[in-house]
C-alpha cells in the first residue's frame, strides 16, 4: 500500500473499495494503485477528454493482466488497457470507475528473428525504440506515428496506427502477424500466427483497431522490413497550396509510390522555421515533403521523374537533402511541428481525417474558411500522400468561449471530410472523440453488425465500454460523452 | 461468362440491392462465382454477386466493382492504366477474398487481405452491410473488412469491393539459383518472391532494370522463364520451420524436389500431399464460435463450409 493510500484508507469513511482490495490480493501491493494524486494522473489521455478511473493495475506480465481481468469479471466493472496514453482520440479514457490497466512495464522485445523478418515484443515497448534496438540487423518496424518516441506498440495495435512511412508500406495491421491477447473473459490465446494462413476466421485482423475494446494484447509479433539501401529525401516548395496538392496525384498516378509525402502549409513552415532554422522556404504557400527509398537506379529516376511532374505543377525551389544530416533536419522540421505552434499559442486542436487525394486542394480551402469564420487559426501539416488531413487548431484556452468554437469547427471539418468522399480518421481512431458522428459513415445496420463484432469478443461489454460505437436504441443505456469530459 | 450489370455507383447500388433481395432472409443459400475454389455448396439455393467496375481511380489507387467480376476483367481493366491489384488467379473478386489465399508474390507485395478497403456484403438478415471506406488509410470503426476476408461465405457475401491497386511493375524478372534461399532473402533487396523446392531457389525481382541486374550479378542469379509449376495442396507453416519440410521428404524416400514448392520469407507451402490437419486453439474457437452466431445465427449461409481449416 502506497503512503498516501494508508493516509486515506485511515482517513476514514472513505474504505478501500472491495475491488482493491481483490486486486492487491492478486498482485503485488505496488502494482495497484489508487492514491488521488495517481488516479488523476490516468484520467486522460492526450486528447482534450477526460474520465475518473477507480484503480490503475501496473501489469508486468498476462499473468498480471489476466488477474486484473478476471478481478474486474468477478465484480463486473470496466477495464481499459493503457500504453502511453498518446493517444488523441480520448480511446484510453477511463469510463468512470473502470480499472486502469498499464501496459508501460510490459516493455520487453521477446524475440527477433531478423532472417524471417519477425520479432515477438510486449505491447509496452516503445515504437521508436524497436526499430533503434533492431537497426544493427538491417530491419525496422514501418509504422512511424509522430509520436513514436514515446507511443508504445500495444498502442499502435489498439488505434491500427498509421506515420508518414504508411504510405507504401501499409497502416500497423499490415505489420502484425499474431498476438496474446487477455480476452474480456480473463482467458489468453493467440489469434493470427507466426504462419502465413492460420486456420479460421482472421480475429488477428479484427483486433487490430479494436481500440482495446476485444481484450487485452499481452503480446505482438511484429513484421520487419528491410532498411532501404538509398533514400533521396526532397523539399519541393509551391506559391498555390492546389499546385502541391495535385502534385501528388500526379506522382501516384505516374506509377511512382514514395515511401512518404507530407505537406506543409506557411503558417507551419513559418512557425516550424522559427523553431528549428533550417532554411524552410516560409515565403511560399506550402511544401511538400517526399521520400523516395529503395536501389539506387530506382531511386534516382524516381527523383528525376518527380522533378518532371512538379515543373508542370509550377513546383518554386526543389531541395534534395545532401546527406543524412540534411535529412535528419528536414524530418526534423516536419516531426517537431507541434512543439513548434506551441509559440504561438499554448493550446491546440489536432484533428485527423481522411479525403480521397484529388479532392485534397479544396477541402483544404474549406478548412481554411472554416477557421476564419470561427475566428481559429489554423495550421496544415499531414500526410499528403494518403490524403490524411492533420488541421491544427491553435487557441488561447484562457479567452472565453474559445473551446465551444474550437469543438464547432473540428466538427465542420469531420464533415466537410466525410462528404468528400473521405473517413472519419485515418490513423487516430474513433475513440470517445468521434464516437458520435460515427452515423456520418455507417447506417444503422452497418454499426449493428460492428456491435455484434464487439459482442462476440466481449459479451459482457466490459473492455473499454462506451467508446467506438455510439449506442444504438434498445441496447442498453444511453450513454452519451460525459458532462465536463470535454477539458 | 455473366455480361457485367454494372458500369457506375448508381447501377452497382441497384445491383447490389438486387442481390440482397435475392440472398432474403430465411433457409439456407450458397454462393457461386465461377467455381474456381470449390464453388457453391451443392444441393442448395445459388445466388450470385453483382458482375462489373463501377469506377477506377488510378490517381486514388483504387477501384470499385461488384464481387462476381471476373478477376481477368479487373486485370485487364486495371491494366490500362499501368496498375494492377494484388488478388491473385482466376475466378471472380469475391471468390478471391472469400477464400483469402495470397498470391506467389506476398513476399513483396503483403498478402491479399490488405488489397480490400471497403466491403458491402449481404449479411444473413438479407441486409447489406458497409464497412471500411473509400481511402487507404481508415480506421474508422472495428476491421470487419479483414474478418470478412477468408471467411468462406460463412459471414455474409460479398456483394461489392473497393480495392486498392498498386502500380504494374514497370520490370520484372524471374532467376534461379542453387544457393541457401534464406541467404538470398537475407541478402536481396525486397524480392517480390523467393521459391524453393528443396534444391532451386526461384527469385523475382522488380524495379529498374539497372537494380535488377546489379542484384542478379553480385548472386549470381540466373535468368528463368518464370516461377516453378505448384503442386496443389497448399500448406501455412511458420516462416522459420521450412527447412523440415527436407527431411519429411528425404524420410518418406521422396525426391524433396519433386514433393513441394516453398514461398521464402513468408511460409505457404505449395505441397503434392495435403496438409496434416490442424485444430484451433479452443479459446480461439470459441471466440469464432460466439463470431458465427453473431453473423449468422441460423447457419443459412453456405451450410457446411468452414474457414481456412487444413487437412
Amino acid at each position: 500500500m502506497t503512503a498516501l493510500a494508508r493516509r486515506r484508507s485511515h482517513r476514514g469513511g472513505e474504505a478501500t473499495s472491495p475491488v482493491v482490495v481483490r486486486l492487491r490480493e492478486r498482485l503485488r501491493a505496488d502494482q495497484v494503485r489508487d492514491s488521488p494524486a495517481e488516479l488523476h494522473l490516468y484520467r486522460r489521455d492526450a486528447s482534450n477528454l477526460q474520465g475518473h478511473p477507480a484503480v490503475v493495475c501496473f501489469a508486468e506480465t498476462a499473468a498480471d493482466v489476466q488477474a486484473v481481468v478476471q478481478v474486474a469479471n468477478e465484480f463486473g466493472v470496466p477495464f481499459v488497457a493503457r500504453g502511453s496514453g498518446t493517444g488523441l482520440a480520448g480511446g484510453a479514457v477511463p469510463t468512470d470507475g473502470s480499472i486502469v490497466i498499464s501496459t508501460s512495464k510490459m516493455n520487453r522485445i521477446v524475440s527477433v528473428d531478423h532472417l524471417n523478418r519477425l520479432a515477438w515484443v510486449e505491447p509496452g515497448v516503445l515504437n521508436l525504440d524497436l526499430s533503434k534496438q533492431i537497426a544493427h540487423l538491417g530491419v525496422h518496424f514501418a509504422p512511424d506515428p509522430s509520436s513514436q518516441q514515446t507511443c508504445s506498440i500495444g498502442g499502435n495495435v489498439a488505434n491500427n496506427s498509421g506515420g508518414p512511412h504508411c504510405l507504401a508500406d501499409g497502416v500497423t495491421s499490415a505489420h502484425i502477424h499474431a498476438i496474446e491477447v487477455v480476452l474480456p473473459d480473463g482467458t489468453l490465446c493467440v489469434v493470427g500466427g507466426e504462419d502465413p494462413e492460420p486456420d479460421g476466421y482472421d480475429l488477428r485482423g479484427a483486433f487490430v483497431g479494436s481500440e482495446g475494446m476485444f481484450g487485452v494484447a499481452t503480446k505482438i509479433c511484429v513484421k520487419l522490413m528491410q532498411n532501404p539501401p538509398d533514400v533521396a529525401t526532397m523539399l519541393l516548395d509551391f506559391a498555390d497550396v492546389a499546385d502541391g496538392a495535385q502534385l501528388v496525384s500526379d506522382i501516384i498516378a505516374d506509377g511512382i509510390v514514395p515511401a512518404a509525402v507530407e505537406m506543409m502549409d506557411q503558417l507551419c513552415l513559418q512557425a516550424v522555421e522559427e523553431f528549428i532554422h533550417a532554411g524552410l522556404p516560409v515565403d511560399q504557400a506550402a511544401a511538400l515533403l517526399v521520400e523516395v527509398v529503395g536501389l539506387p537506379a530506382t531511386v534516382a529516376s524516381q527523383v528525376e521523374r518527380i522533378c518532371e511532374l512538379a515543373a508542370v505543377r509550377e513546383v518554386g525551389t526543389v531541395r534534395v537533402a545532401a546527406d543524412d544530416d540534411e535529412r535528419a533536419l528536414l524530418w526534423k522540421g516536419r516531426k517537431s511541428a507541434f512543439g513548434a505552434i506551441a509559440r504561438i499559442k499554448p493550446n491546440y486542436y489536432l484533428h485527423d481525417t481522411v479525403v480521397p487525394r484529388r479532392r485534397l486542394p479544396e477541402v483544404l480551402a474549406q478548412v481554411y474558411e472554416i477557421a476564419a469564420r470561427h475566428e481559429l487559426l489554423v495550421l496544415n501539416v499531414f500526410h499528403a500522400g494518403d490524403g490524411n488531413l492533420h488541421p491544427l487548431l491553435v487557441y488561447d484556452a484562457r479567452e472565453p468561449g474559445v473551446a465551444d468554437r474550437v469543438h464547432a469547427a473540428g466538427d465542420e471539418i469531420v464533415r466537410v471530410s466525410v462528404a468528400a468522399g473521405g473517413v472519419l480518421s485515418g490513423e487516430h481512431g474513433i475513440g470517445l472523440e468521434k464516437r458520435d458522428l460515427m452515423p456520418l459513415m455507417f447506417s444503422d445496420v452497418d454499426l449493428a453488425a460492428q456491435a455484434a463484432l464487439r459482442r462476440a469478443f466481449d459479451p459482457d461489454m466490459l473492455s473499454n465500454p462506451d467508446k467506438v460505437l455510439p449506442s444504438p436504441a434498445g441496447c442498453g443505456d444511453i450513454h452519451s460523452v460525459p458532462e465536463g469530459a470535454w477539458v | 461468362v455473366t455480361a457485367p450489370d454494372v458500369d457506375d455507383e448508381g447501377t452497382l447500388d441497384l445491383a447490389v440491392q438486387a442481390f440482397a433481395d435475392d440472398v432474403g432472409d430465411t433457409g439456407p443459400v450458397t454462393i457461386s462465382g465461377s467455381g474456381t475454389r470449390g464453388g457453391a455448396v451443392v444441393g442448395m439455393r445459388t445466388v450470385s454477386a453483382p458482375v462489373g467496375i463501377a469506377w477506377i481511380e488510378p490517381a486514388e489507387m483504387t477501384m470499385r466493382c461488384g464481387a462476381g467480376t471476373p478477376l481477368a476483367d479487373v486485370a485487364a481493366a486495371l491494366a490500362a492504366h499501368g496498375q494492377c491489384v494484388a488478388i491473385p488467379g482466376a475466378g471472380t473478386v469475391g471468390g478471391a477474398l472469400a477464400v483469402g489465399h495470397s498470391g506467389i508474390r506476398r513476399l513483396g507485395w503483403g498478402p491479399m487481405r490488405d488489397a480490400l478497403l471497403q466491403v458491402r456484403y449481404v449479411s444473413a438478415a438479407g441486409e447489406v452491410v458497409k464497412a471500411g471506406g473509400p481511402t487507404v488509410k481508415n480506421v474508422s470503426g472495428f476491421d470487419l473488412c479483414r474478418l470478412m476476408v477468408g471467411s468462406h461465405g460463412t459471414l455474409g457475401f460479398f456483394a461489392d469491393v473497393i480495392l486498392r491497386t498498386r502500380p504494374l511493375p514497370k520490370h520484372e524478372a524471374w532467376f534461379t539459383s542453387e544457393l541457401d534461399p534464406w541467404a538470398l532473402l537475407a541478402g536481396l533487396y525486397r524480392p517480390t518472391s523467393v521459391l524453393w523446392n528443396g534444391h532451386t531457389t526461384w527469385v523475382l525481382l522488380d524495379g529498374h532494370p539497372t537494380d535488377i541486374q546489379a542484384q542478379a550479378s553480385k548472386f549470381g542469379l540466373v535468368a528463368a522463364a518464370g516461377p516453378p509449376e505448384l503442386p496443389a495442396f497448399r500448406w501455412s507453416l511458420p516462416p522459420d520451420s521450412l527447412g523440415v519440410l527436407v527431411d519429411d521428404a528425404s524420410a518418406d524416400g521422396i525426391d524433396g524436389a519433386a514433393s513441394f514448392v516453398a514461398e521464402i520469407g513468408v511460409g505457404v507451402v505449395h505441397h503434392e500431399r495435403a496438409a496434416p490437419p490442424r485444430q484451433l486453439a479452443p479459446a480461439v474457437a470459441e471466440v469464432a464460435a460466439r463470431v458465427k452466431a453473431e453473423f449468422d445465427p441460423t447457419h443459412r449461409l453456405n451450410p457446411g463450409r468452414a474457414p481456412g481449416l487444413r487437412g
